[in-house]
Parts: C-alpha cells; sequence; structure tokens
C-alpha cells in the first residue's frame, strides 16, 4: 500500500495529513510536490487542506492548474482513490473531478470549530468505519466552504448516493442552525460518480487521536487504508 | 492592445459579500439600493493581434482559468 499526499505552496494541512495516513498504513506517504508532473506510483491521493497559491483568484483555481493536477485528474480518471480535503475539495471542483463549486461562507466569517456529519451515503471505500446514518464529529476551518451546484446536480447528487456528509444536529437533524456556511442541503462532502473520489471541507486528520479531542478521523483513516491495502 | 475580463456571480447565485457591502450601504443611509452584486475586473496587457484574434484568445483564459463557469459569468472588453 503506498499513499501519496499533494503539496502545494500554501498547502498547511500537508503533514497533518502525513501524520494521519502514517498512523494508519504503519508507514510515510510520499509527498509531491505541485510543480511535478509524474506521481509516484501510488494505491491513495491525498489532496491537503490550506491556502494553495494564497487563495489568489478564486480557493483552487491555480492549484487546479499545477501541473501534478493534471497527473492527478488522469489516475483519479482511471479509478485511483482520491481524498480531498478542504483546499483539496475546492481545488477537486476547479479541476471538474467534482460537481458544483465552494463559495464564500453565508455569513462571511472564518469558521473553525468541531462540526457534527451525518453519513449520508455508502461508499465501502472511504465510509465502511461507520455505518450510514451514523452522526460523527470532524472540525471544520475554512472561510469559502458553502456548497453550491444547480438544481439538476444538486439532484443527482442526491438521488444517486453521491452526497458523503451533511452538516447535522448531533442527533442527526438537518436543520439550518446545523449549517455552519450555508452550503445548499446541509452539504459538507460528496463523492463523483464513480465513488473513488471524496471532496469534504472537515478535516478528519485533526481528529485521530483523543489527545486532540476524538478518533473519528482515526476510524476514517483506518478504513480508507485498509479497504484499500 | 488591452483586454477587460469583467467576472460575475451567476443569477441565483448567493454572493455574501454583495450583501455585506448593501448592509454597510444602507447603514450609511442609503436607502435607494436595492441590491448589490460584487464581481471583479481583470486587465490583459496582450501582445498586438487583431481584435478577433484577442477576442478569442481571451475566451481560452476565461474558460481555463479566469472565470468557474459553475458560478460565474464574463465578459471580455478590447480596448485600443
Amino acid at each position: 500500500m503506498k499513499a501519496a499526499v499533494i503539496v502545494f505552496p500554501g498547502s498547511n494541512c500537508d503533514r497533518d495529513l502525513k501524520v494521519a495516513i502514517t498512523q494508519s498504513m504503519g508507514h510515510e506517504p510520499a509527498m509531491v510536490w505541485h510543480g511535478d508532473s509524474e506521481l509516484p506510483e501510488t494505491d491513495l491521493i491525498a489532496i491537503p487542506g490550506g491556502f494553495s497559491y494564497g487563495d489568489y483568484l478564486r480557493c483552487g483555481a491555480m492549484a487546479g492548474n499545477s501541473p501534478i493536477m493534471r497527473e492527478v485528474v488522469r489516475k483519479a480518471a482511471s479509478g485511483t482513490p482520491v481524498v480531498a480535503i478542504c483546499n483539496g475539495f475546492q481545488i477537486a471542483t476547479e479541476t471538474g473531478m467534482l460537481p458544483g463549486a465552494l463559495l464564500r461562507n453565508a455569513d462571511q466569517s472564518f469558521i473553525c470549530k468541531d462540526v457534527d456529519l451525518l453519513v449520508s451515503a455508502e461508499n465501502e471505500r472511504f465510509v465502511g468505519g461507520f455505518k450510514t446514518g451514523q452522526v460523527i464529529r470532524f472540525p471544520i476551518a475554512h472561510h469559502d466552504g458553502n456548497y453550491f451546484a444547480d438544481d439538476e446536480t444538486l439532484r443527482r447528487l442526491e438521488n444517486e448516493g453521491q452526497v458523503a456528509f451533511k452538516y447535522t444536529t448531533p442527533n442527526g437533524e438537518l436543520t439550518d442552525e446545523a449549517n455552519p456556511n450555508g452550503s445548499l442541503n446541509n452539504i459538507a462532502g460528496i463523492y463523483n460518480k464513480a465513488g473513488n473520489v471524496l471532496g469534504l471541507m472537515p478535516h478528519p486528520e485533526r481528529l485521530i487521536s483523543k489527545e486532540l479531542g476524538g478518533t473519528d478521523g482515526r476510524t476514517f483513516f483506518n478504513n480508507l487504508i485498509h479497504s484499500i491495502a | 492592445m488591452k483586454a477587460r475580463v469583467h467576472i460575475s456571480l451567476k443569477n441565483g447565485v448567493l454572493d455574501p459579500q454583495g450583501k455585506a457591502i448593501s448592509n454597510s450601504l444602507h447603514g450609511l443611509g442609503f436607502d435607494t439600493v436595492l441590491d448589490v452584486r460584487q464581481g471583479k475586473t481583470i486587465e490583459l496587457d496582450l501582445t498586438d493581434m487583431s481584435k478577433v484574434q484577442a477576442e478569442t484568445e481571451v475566451d481560452r483564459m476565461c474558460q481555463k482559468l479566469l472565470a468557474n463557469t459553475v458560478i460565474e459569468n464574463y465578459s471580455i472588453e478590447l480596448v485600443d
């Protein structure tokens, strides 16, 4: 089992992601610089959070066009699993790997807190460690996490089991109050049509031990690694 | 040849910044403001080429990088 973490200028969750993957995989992932045009042999690609290229133009716009992303898009299309977190999610939508876009948070503020998430669709590879309908907890830390897609795309995501996570109350109610950023349908994470690309705004890599306040992230990565290995 | 690209959010896409500006203007007493949408302008300095060529070239730039057509509209203005 081999994993690769893509590193852009301005990424700031790449090392947290490395720690989380190493903890679950037993050895370190390759750290791949954005300017490289080739990926090492890998069974999992992780695109980290941060502020790639300073969020210039639009979050993820510049990173989406970097040399390594052409290769990531190609690998994703041939079935390699990709997990794209926070800025990684923004980058994945910019490349078209995932539908929709992430807009500025509805109340304009940068939000940094733990949130409750409803596991909304089955996908053995990404959420096999949880039950569908289970409420789990990951932190969010973003300014532009307000998920938007046109009506038709939204319907397709809902009907075809492509909504991975929704912002929820602790007891599983999808209320406006539980929605931190204005995302349509409380969407916090989605899969591509083939189910091998997951994009999510919350950070599973930030809750991987009791000392950090929770272990749902550890469950996430343990399952992800073991389902691929 | 110079080109100006005007980028704005599509109708129906929430514009929190526009909303905040609108609220501030109302706070200053500008009750004539009904709605505000914020966009951006990008100015490009181009090598010499025909207007038709420039239009095509800048349109490709918009499609590939400058605009995200999932959420944004753009228009191109050429300036001699």
